[in-house]
């Protein structure tokens, strides 16, 4: 079984998909690469976390469920642990350097 | 027998390969700290994400488990560090 096994209502969403998360990604880098302060840099990759992990793991549901024949969701447990996790070190982050930058 | 898949497989695989390449120049040349972790951050994200496009592209449903650890492994270590550069000291007592 490979990805030229899946059916075209599979394949046809996933690429899609598959297409928005690598230019959302790459767009978030591109943003923590050439802004110019922290604070305007500390927003860019939080679009690369959410929507473009978003996107791939709705992909990689549709691919492996369509694969298996049954409904297989448990790229779920990424999506709900990434969607908890990011804002916790995202906001740590954001103290710290204001700590820092006041000192 | 289609070949629209594989095709969207390798595109995203090279996105994410120059995402985590910005990541790196960031991570090399942050002027601070929290710089370097952010980057770091970004990097572990993107790895993740490479790992399950890999498990797309080759059909094999092993990959999920390594990009949990991932996830979960970056998640500690930017919040330690975070926490670091918070406090002075990751486990205070």
């Amino acid at each position: 079984m490979t990805t030229a096994d899946v059916p075209l209502w599979a394949a046809l969403p996933a690429a899609l998909l598959l297409v928005c998360g690598g230019l959302l990604t790459l767009v978030g880098s591109l943003g923590l690469l050439r802004l110019d302060s922290f604070f305007a840099r500390i927003h860019a990759p939080t679009m690369g976390g959410t929507l473009g992990a978003g996107c791939v793991l709705v992909a990689s549901m549709l691919v492996s469920s369509a694969l298996a024949q049954r409904l297989v969701i448990h790229e779920l447990l990424i999506t709900l642990f990434v969607l908890i996790t990011a804002p916790v070190t995202t906001m740590m982050l954001m103290r710290a350097a204001i700590r820092r930058s006041r000192e | 027998m289609n070949a629209l898949l594989p095709l969207a497989v390798n595109f995203a695989l090279a996105c994410f390969a120059l995402s985590m390449l910005c990541a790196l120049i960031r991570l090399l040349r942050g002027p601070a700290a929290q710089d370097r972790i952010l980057a770091l951050d970004t990097l572990y994200i993107n790895g993740m994400l490479t790992i399950l496009m890999l498990g797309i592209g080759l059909g094999s449903a092993l990959y999920f488990d390594i990009a949990l650890l991932i996830a979960l492994f970056g998640f500690v270590g930017s919040t330690a560090m975070a926490k670091f550069l918070l406090r002075g000291e990751v486990i205070e007592p």
